[in-house]
């Protein structure tokens, strides 16, 4: 596609820089031609002493200039640079990023083929699939969840058994390969005392102290509010829609009374973003093999 | 002539000069105080973290340290080369005060990080109209003294110099153009690559005009002048000054290899970036050669050791500026700390050093001294300068190209073999190994600052008698 709206800025960007060069040239070629007097200066003084001889420009230095000029005159002929000129290589910045990418897609094809062919846990039994997996993941995954992989505030642990979205390969792979959205609403007109019953309630699901008075009032609101439609009347979460288990130990925010109550007045918007069109099924697969790794041996 | 005006005006090369130093230490504590916040990050507390400082640094380097020298050196030089006390009356002292105001408004509101996000054109849009006075009131002083010159010759310096001043205003107007929505909020009326484009043409040319062309005028005042000898080569100077204020003006797209810039547009910039090559390298010759036969003056006096080591580092960052412009060494160094060598090898080593040569030059003569109070300081000075410039841009350099080696790196199953974070690792020592570069330039420039005072103590503030100009002779 031409950078240009009309053929005029292309003759424009021609005639400007050829012209800009060929005058750098021209310069050095009159001044050259000047007389000279070395070792004698031009004839004026300013204040009281400084003056100017009337030496030549070095050799070496005006070989110098020519040579960058001609340099020039040729890149532009061999590389795009003259408008719409393509350059006689053909070559594009694009181009050359693409020629590379699969160079190295074609290098590491049978490799990842052959993950590729195995199961999702077989692929994490694998010591040098976890090996690039590690490497990957400390490329593209790292910069959220953390080089431990113990996530943050709002980001996952991917270390734990919990699992937001369903921890089995194929919930795995569809998380890393198109992403999640998660929404929690806001409830701010429940109040703020009704706001705080529920975030008693909730706390007291895990075993967290609280206040029963507010707790059980909190329960009613649980079940009336419309809290159970995402978390469910048993309050473990609902792995389709992303909605948080309230019964374990495992706090993507904070179990604070105070979090908790920011989190049911304000909600959540949190996503994770789709790598497919990026990595490719090859390295979302070995991905999500070498999450499952990391959750292996932990309670 | 005018004969009521028979004295140069110093008072504002006093104000400037002496501002100079005192703007100096302030940019550079700044800079080694981010420096060591990258080493130590607990250092980044509350709002003054390494995000606001960073922008503080670079104005004050640049606009204060830099600028104040620039001003301090153009005045005394057009005054002296021209014949004729500084033009413009009142507009004169304008120029100083206004441009303290600009940097004390700078001072409060990048920390507040009140900006306009455009590297090295921070300054939001109140503080940007205050600039434009100042500066046009500066082209008007300085293009009035020299229309009203006793001499017909206008002297090499004064070339630079005007097309510095000239040039900047025009950036400034360009690359600042912005719609206002409250006094400390505006939006840049570019958007997009085009707004990029604009940034790196005005990014570029700061480093061309205010950095280079200003300093190159400072040079071919100071160095003939404290060398005893006249310029090396006239035609050199016409030459490489035009070829350098064309050619830098192509040389910004360079800033943006490898990005959404059409690839046509970075081929000009890098090609134009080459052409650069030999008209920068010009202005070390004419200055280095303008020595020849004086050699022996390097050996004990530190002016001269400061000026001639500012045009060796010229001419090795000007190289070494058109190389890293070369598309394919800047798909390694850009966005690694060679960049930043790069520009201290240009910043501590050209800039600061030919204005502390020169203010080195200045300050006896316009305190009424025969020379500076200790000439042995100057002297300790310039060896701590050297040495803490040498540190900081081999150690830049060698993390630079170390991050740039890290960061491309692939196993043979495709993955990169670093991650970001071993490469910040690895980075540490060498950053502080800047660091402490940067604490070595500072400690010199808190000696200058001892030195100064003591020069000026019970010195006398008089201006000096306008020189009439030598009969002409053929």
């Amino acid at each position: 596609m031409s950078d240009f709206v009309s053929g005029f800025w292309n003759i424009y960007v021609i005639v400007i820089v050829l012209v800009s060069i060929l005058a750098c040239a021209l310069l050095l070629y009159m001044q050259g031609k000047a007389t000279f007097t070395p070792g004698k200066t031009m004839g004026h003084v300013w204040d009281e002493t400084l003056e100017e001889y009337n030496n030549p420009m070095p050799k070496w230095w005006s070989w110098l200039f020519v040579f960058t000029v001609i340099f020039s005159l040729v890149y532009l002929v061999l590389y795009p640079g003259l408008g719409d000129f393509k350059g006689v290589l053909g070559w594009t910045q694009y181009g050359a990023h693409k020629a590379e990418v699969e160079k190295m897609d074609a290098a590491v094809k049978p490799l990842f083929d052959k993950y590729m062919a195995m199961d999702v846990k077989a692929v994490a039994g694998d010591k040098q699939a976890m090996e690039m997996g590690k490497r990957l993941y400390l490329t593209y995954c790292m910069q959220c969840h953390g080089a431990d992989a113990r996530g943050a505030k709002g980001f996952p642990n991917l270390t734990d058994t919990d699992w937001q979205y369903g921890g089995e390969p194929d919930q795995i792979k569809e998380t890393i390969a198109n992403g999640r959205m998660g929404v929690m609403p806001p409830h701010e007109q429940l109040g703020a005392d009704g706001i705080k019953d529920l975030a008693n309630y909730v706390r007291s699901l895990s075993g967290l102290p609280n206040d029963s008075v507010r707790s059980a009032k909190g329960k009613e609101a649980f079940a009336s509010a419309g809290c159970v439609g995402c978390h469910g009347m048993d309050a473990k979460g609902m792995a389709a829609v992303g909605a948080p288990n309230l019964t374990d130990k495992v706090w993507l925010y904070g179990s604070s009374e105070a979090t908790i109550s920011e989190t049911i007045a304000k909600g959540r918007q949190n996503q994770m973003p789709a790598w497919k069109e990026f990595l490719g099924d090859a390295k979302v697969h070995l991905l999500a093999a070498y999450v499952i790794s990391l959750s292996q041996g932990a309670k | 002539m005018s004969g009521t005006q028979t004295t140069y005006n110093d008072k504002v090369v006093r104000q400037f000069a002496v501002m100079t130093v005192i703007w100096g230490i302030v940019g550079m504590l700044v800079g080694v105080i981010v420096a060591a916040q990258l080493v130590w990050p607990e250092l980044n507390m509350g709002f003054l973290h390494f995000g606001r400082l960073r922008p503080l640094h670079t104005n004050a380097v640049i606009f204060a340290f830099g600028g104040c020298a620039l001003f301090a050196t153009s005045y005394w030089c057009v005054q002296r080369t021209s014949h004729a006390r500084l033009w413009g009356g009142p507009l004169v002292p304008f120029t100083f005060w206004g441009w303290q105001i600009v940097i004390l408004l700078a001072a409060i509101t990048l920390p507040l990080g009140i900006t306009q996000s455009k590297e090295y054109a921070e300054l939001e849009w109140p503080i940007d109209i205050l600039i434009t006075l100042v500066w046009v009131s500066y082209a008007l002083v300085f293009f009035g003294t020299i229309a009203k010159r006793t001499v017909s010759h206008i002297y090499v310096a004064n070339w630079f110099f005007g097309a510095f001043i000239i040039a900047v205003a025009l950036l400034h107007l360009v690359n600042s153009a912005a719609v206002p929505v409250t006094l400390t909020k505006s939006y840049s009326v570019y958007s997009g690559v085009q707004d990029a484009m604009i940034q790196w043409w005005y990014g570029h040319n700061a480093v061309g005009f205010f950095l280079t062309a200003g300093f190159l005028g400072m040079m071919y005042y100071f160095v003939p002048k404290q060398a005893g000898r006249p310029v090396y080569s006239y035609r050199l100077s016409v030459v490489h000054f035009w070829a350098l204020i064309f050619t830098y003006m192509w040389a910004g797209p360079h800033h943006l290899h490898y990005t959404a810039l059409p690839d046509w547009t970075q081929s000009v910039g890098m090609v134009f970036s080459l052409i650069l090559l030999a008209p920068s390298w010009g202005g070390m010759i004419n200055g280095i050669m303008t020595l020849s036969g004086a050699w022996h003056k390097l050996r004990d006096d530190p002016i001269l050791k400061f000026l001639i080591t500012s045009l060796s580092f010229y001419g090795m960052s000007t190289f070494e500026g058109p190389m890293m412009a070369i598309k394919t060494v800047n798909a390694l160094s850009h966005y690694t700390d060679w960049t930043v060598g790069h520009v201290h090898s240009g910043a501590l080593g050209w800039v600061a050093m030919v204005s502390i040569g020169s203010i080195y030059y200045l300050l006896p003569k316009l305190f009424g001294k025969s020379e500076m109070y200790s000439t042995k300081l100057m002297t300790t000075h310039f060896w701590i300068a050297t040495i803490g410039t040498v540190l900081y841009i081999a150690s830049t350099w060698i993390s630079g190209v170390m991050q740039g080696l890290m960061w491309r790196a692939v196993n043979a199953d495709g993955t990169l073999a670093y991650s970001f974070v071993e490469s910040v690792k690895g980075s540490y020592p060498f950053w502080a190994i800047r660091w402490l570069g940067g604490v070595l330039f500072l400690t010199g420039m808190l000696i200058m600052a001892y030195n100064m005072f003591k020069t000026m103590a019970g010195g006398k503030t008089q201006d000096a008698p306008v020189v009439v100009p030598a009969a002409h002779h053929a």
